[in-house]
This record gives C-alpha cells, sequence and structure tokens, in this order.
C-alpha cells in the first residue's frame, strides 16, 4: 500500500470551515411544505374534504320544503335559516371521520413515504439531521391540518352563503352576534379543531418510522382514532375517556356560547399536547437508532 | 476532528444481519486523493459498508472514520463535505429533475440558498441533463436518474465522493461519460470512492482497489500493487530448452514445458516455448534474458504476461456469475 501524498488537504481543510457554517435550515421547512401542497395526493384529499359542506349545503338547499325531523348531524336543521351553520355542521360531519382520515394519510406518509422512495436515505446524507427531519415533517402534517380544518370552515362558509340567507347568528347560549363575530368564532373553531388532530398527528408520525411502508402506517393511524372513538363511545369504558386523544375532538360547540367557555380548550390542549410529546420522544428515539436500509 | 492521511479509514468494521455477517471486520484505507474502486460481486457488502461510512447504519463493531471525522457521531460536520450516490438514485417522481435537486440542496445547512439555483443549473450541465431540467422525476430513463443521482453528490464543492455502482444502467456511452467526470473530479483534488462489480470499469479510471467478497476485504493496494501481486509468467521461445531450463533453475524459477499446451512444445525453426512464474521476488525480465544469452541459450522470443486484473479478481473471489450468501 503506498498511499498518495493528502493532496488538497489544506484547501480542504479551509472549505469546510465554509460548509460547516449553517444556516438556520428554514429552507426545508419551506420545501417541505411546497412538496407537500403542490403533490396532487394532497390537493385531492383536500379537494374532498372541499365537497363534504358542498354537499351538505346542496343536499339541505335541494330538499328545503322537507323537513329533516331533528335527524342527522347537529345544526343541519338550522342551515335553511341561516347559511352561516354550514360551516358548523360540516366540521361536525368532518371531524369524526374524513379529517382523521386525511390525516392519517398525511401523517403516516411523512417518515415511511420517503423512505419507500428511496428519497430518505440522500435527506439523511445532505445532511438532514434526523431530529430536524422529524421537527419538518411534524411542522409540515400541522400544516396541513390547519389547511384541512380551513378548508372545510370556508368552503362551508361560501357554499352557505352562495345558497342560504346569511344574518345574525343565535349562539347556543341564547345571544345573538353578529356575522363579523361569528366569524371570529368560526376561526377559533377550525384552529381549535387543528390542535385535536396534532396527536393524532404525532401518532403518525411515530407509526411512520416503524415502516417503509407508508400504506401501513397511515392504516395504523386512522384505525387507532377509529379505536379511540369506539373506546370513548363505550360508557364501561368511562374511566379511559380523559385520556383519549378524540375524547375533546366534538368540543368546539363550546365558541357559541357567550361569553366563550375555555375549558375544553384548556383541557383539551395539555392533552394533545401530551400526545406530542409522547409520541413524538417516541418517534425521536426510534427514528435516531434505525438503521436506514431502504 | 483530526487529519489524517487517508480520507476514509475503517478498523474492524464489522455489520451482522442476525447472524450473517454482511460485513466482517473491513479495514478500508483510502488515501487523500486516490480514485479507490471499491469492487465485489453483488452481495458482497460493499453497499452495507458503504451504509456505514455514510452514518445511515451503525456499525455491530468497528470504527469508521471518514475525512478525519467518526462516523456516525461527527456526520453533522463531516456529511456537509461529502457527496454521495447510495444504492441507486432515488427520487420524488411528480417533482421535475431540477426541484428534485432544489430540494435535497435545501435540506444542506451549508448550502447557501442565494445560490442554490445557479449550483443546481451547474450540476445538471455537468453530468448533461440540463435539457431535461424540468422534465418530472417519473419520466427521466434510468441513465438520466443515476446522472441525476450524480448531479445530486455534485451540488456542492466536495472532499470526497462515494459513489455506489454510478455506471448502473447506463449505455456505453454514459459509462465513458461518468468516467471521464470523475477523472476531472479526481483531478480537481477530490477523493472518489466507487464501487463496482465491473473490473474493467474500475481499472480504468482507480489508483486504488479493495476487493470484497462476503463480507470481507480481501486485498487492498494501488492498481500496481494489486498487477504484481499477480502471478505473472516468462515465457521464452529457444530451440535450447534444457538449457533454458537449467538457467531458469539456476535463478531460482521453476520451469515447465507445459506439455499438453495447444501451440506448444515445436514452432517453427524447432524453438520450443518453456515458461515459469515469475515468482522471485527483484528479479527483473531484463536479467532473466542477459543470463539465458550468457548462458548460450538462444533466444527467439520472450515475454512477460502479467495476469489480467480479471484473472487476480477471479482468483481473489472464486465466485462467477454466484450471489455470495
Amino acid at each position: 500500500m503506498s498511499p498518495a501524498e493528502p493532496v488538497g488537504r489544506d484547501a480542504a481543510d479551509t472549505r469546510r470551515d465554509d460548509r460547516t457554517r449553517r444556516g438556520l435550515g428554514l429552507a426545508l421547512l419551506g420545501s417541505e411544505v411546497a412538496v407537500l401542497f403542490r403533490r396532487v395526493r394532497t390537493i385531492a384529499l383536500l379537494a374532498a374534504l372541499a365537497l363534504i359542506p358542498v354537499l351538505l349545503a346542496v343536499a339541505v338547499r335541494v330538499t328545503a320544503d322537507q323537513s329533516s325531523d331533528g335527524r342527522g348531524p347537529a345544526f343541519l336543521g338550522d342551515i335553511t335559516q341561516n347559511g352561516l351553520f354550514v360551516s358548523l355542521t360540516a366540521l361536525t360531519v368532518a371531524v369524526p371521520l374524513f379529517l382523521p382520515l386525511t390525516v392519517g394519510v398525511v401523517a403516516g406518509d411523512t417518515i415511511a413515504g420517503e423512505a419507500s422512495l428511496g428519497t430518505l436515505r440522500y435527506l439523511l446524507v445532505t445532511p438532514v439531521g434526523r431530529v430536524r427531519l422529524l421537527l419538518v415533517k411534524f411542522a409540515g402534517a400541522a400544516l396541513f391540518c390547519l389547511a384541512a380544518t380551513l378548508v372545510v370552515v370556508v368552503v362551508g362558509a361560501i357554499s352557505g352563503a352562495a345558497l342560504f340567507p346569511v344574518g345574525p347568528v343565535t349562539l347556543l347560549s341564547g345571544q345573538t352576534v353578529g356575522v363579523g363575530d361569528y366569524a371570529a368564532r368560526l376561526l377559533l373553531m377550525a384552529l381549535y379543531v387543528t390542535m385535536s388532530l396534532l396527536g393524532l398527528s404525532a401518532i403518525g408520525l411515530f407509526f411512520s418510522t416503524l415502516t417503509s411502508v407508508p400504506v401501513g402506517a397511515m392504516a395504523a393511524t386512522i384505525v387507532l382514532s377509529t379505536v379511540a372513538q369506539i373506546v370513548d363511545a363505550l360508557p364501561q369504558l368511562d374511566a379511559l375517556d380523559p385520556w383519549l386523544f378524540t375524547h375533546h375532538w366534538l368540543g368546539f360547540g363550546d365558541f357559541l356560547r357567550a361569553p366563550i367557555s375555555w375549558d375544553a380548550f384548556g383541557s383539551n390542549a395539555l392533552l394533545q399536547a401530551g400526545y406530542v410529546v409522547v409520541f413524538g420522544a417516541l418517534a425521536v428515539g426510534r427514528f435516531t437508532t434505525k438503521d436506514v436500509l431502504s | 476532528m483530526t487529519s489524517t492521511r487517508f480520507a476514509i479509514e475503517t478498523t474492524s468494521l464489522t455489520k451482522a444481519f442476525g447472524r450473517q455477517r454482511a460485513v466482517d471486520g473491513v479495514d478500508l484505507a483510502v488515501p487523500h486523493g486516490s480514485v479507490y474502486g471499491f469492487l465485489g460481486p453483488n452481495g458482497s457488502g460493499k453497499t452495507s459498508t458503504i451504509r456505514m461510512l455514510l452514518g445511515l447504519t451503525s456499525a455491530t463493531s468497528g470504527e469508521a472514520r471518514v475525512l478525519g471525522g467518526s462516523m456516525p457521531d461527527n456526520l453533522r460536520d463531516v456529511l456537509p463535505r461529502v457527496g454521495a450516490l447510495v444504492e441507486g438514485p432515488a427520487f420524488y417522481p411528480f417533482l421535475s429533475g431540477r426541484a428534485n435537486l432544489m430540494r435535497l440542496d435545501s435540506g444542506d445547512r451549508a448550502a447557501p440558498a442565494a445560490t442554490r439555483r445557479v449550483r443546481v443549473d451547474a450540476a445538471l450541465d455537468r453530468v448533461g441533463l440540463g435539457h431535461a431540467a424540468t422534465k418530472k422525476a417519473h419520466a427521466y430513463s434510468l441513465g438520466m436518474k443515476q446522472r441525476l443521482g450524480l448531479a445530486a453528490a455534485l451540488l456542492m464543492p466536495r472532499d470526497l465522493l462515494v459513489l455506489d455502482e454510478p455506471s448502473n444502467g447506463l449505455d456505453p456511452q454514459g459509462t465513458r461519460e461518468v468516467r471521464s467526470l470523475i477523472r476531472s473530479l479526481a483531478d480537481e483534488g477530490t477523493t472518489v470512492f466507487v464501487s463496482s462489480h465491473l473490473l474493467s470499469e474500475v481499472e480504468q479510471m482507480c489508483t486504488h482497489i479493495g476487493v470484497m467478497s462476503a463480507g470481507r476485504l480481501l486485498t487492498q493496494g494501488t492498481l500496481d500493487d494489486l498487477r504484481a501481486l499477480g502471478a505473472h509468467r516468462v515465457r521464452l521461445l529457444t530451440p535450447d530448452p534444457d538449457a533454458a531450463r537449467d538457467v531458469l533453475t539456476r535463478l531460482g524459477l521453476t520451469p515447465e514445458a507445459r506439455a499438453g499446451h495447444h501451440d506448444t512444445p515445436a514452432t517453427a525453426g524447432g524453438a520450443v516455448s518453456v515458461e515459469a512464474d515469475l515468482a522471485v521476488e527483484g528479479l527483473s525480465p531484463e536479467s532473466i534474458v542477459a543470463a539465458l544469452v550468457a548462458a548460450d541459450v538462444r533466444v527467439r522470443g520472450f515475454e512477460v504476461a502479467g495476469a489480467s486484473l480479471e484473472d487476480r479478481f477471479v482468483d481473489l473471489t472464486g465466485e462467477g456469475f454466484d450471489v455470495a450468501g
């Protein structure tokens, strides 16, 4: 063995200083958001969510002369009086099933999707630190939760306004508020629902670090959200309820009271934060020690 | 981080999957500035080694130092200086070639955003993909993907390139282009560590070579070292075979008449072929000829046939087309 003299090593050492001086690394977050929201699948998921309020509004409009007899989702009967209730009804319909479905797809895909494409190994040798990648992926999933919820609320408001009269809204606590006040409350409800989905996103992120088959992580996430809601509904398992990440999912009705009751918001925030911390830690623990073989 | 003589240095590097040792006690020494051909049949542990070098997997035991930094502990400092192609290129099929590179580059915190577009386009041009920059990656041929993978490794100036089978899927023209690309990078002072199962390819561009088989590093050294290791043979054409054999024996060689060889013993003019392995260190071919002439052996022909590197490779790995289990 006759090793060559270290050609250009000094030059290399000076260059190294430039390349180890790190930026904030926000560019990756920008790239993640751009890739996520320009992807056809994401757009299709959001479009499917947008269909919920549209279908609701159209169905109610077409059958306006028949009474719904109090059947169907909450607030359904109020839509004909005030189009602004379309958003609320759509949220009630979307929260238990459709929103967790789309969030499960996005959160389950975070790491496993990169692994199945093979791009994970290239991100890691770039190098994107493994913890940084998890943070960026979680931020992307959280932004998707916000976008998904806003789509339901905004499309609901638009289709409601297009098909029904719009006017002051009577709150659950009896007072009447103007359209502007109600819009602000709708926005708060959207933020509440977004927050409600963060625990599920963290669970999906963790599942996603376990496999290189994205569909597996997606299915596991969605199944878990369904199981949690079933457990929540069983009176025999009431003791578990406060610990279920789905427990406060429908608590956004509190924003329709005056003054706004923040009780559900507080306990939900604490609960979701707990899930994010626990499953985030599990994801970090798993991912940082994982052999990336895909 | 201490500077060492070697761009890559491993000590007893081992990776076990269950009971099977994919990499078994490998001691690599890749000098700075070399083009190191990491050769071995499919399944011999090349990619598993590369994954450990890049911090994608952790070693079961042993140590790996890349550019002076221990891996994977120092990967944040080491990897920005390393460009890599690992186990084939991989891209987001729904993004264009350029968008794919932009995404990867945005993950590198050491890569300045201001020059991103310029560097991406320069890398695309360098691998001949400038015209296909806006095409979606799923529409790329295998060869184009391979080129895009190389471009990704060249987004920033690198001290070390780790290229796993870089000419997989390329046509002969593409293979030549990759070879000349690697040579030009080496000329700029970049150390290149390139794995391949094709000896001919490695032979044409590497200064150093390491041969893997069944997880073990069988040999490494400069290309010339490895050639010299091969059994060279002297082949002599003479009408005086007995005298010639005496001379060769006196010099410490073991001549044989090669009976049964199809073009021996008799050739035109009654000359006979005498062959011997050139197994004595320091014995030069010209001194053999001088000794033969001094002993009045009529030399009609004399050649030194080096065992081809391919023979050496097959000798070492001895596996033909079988994938090492």
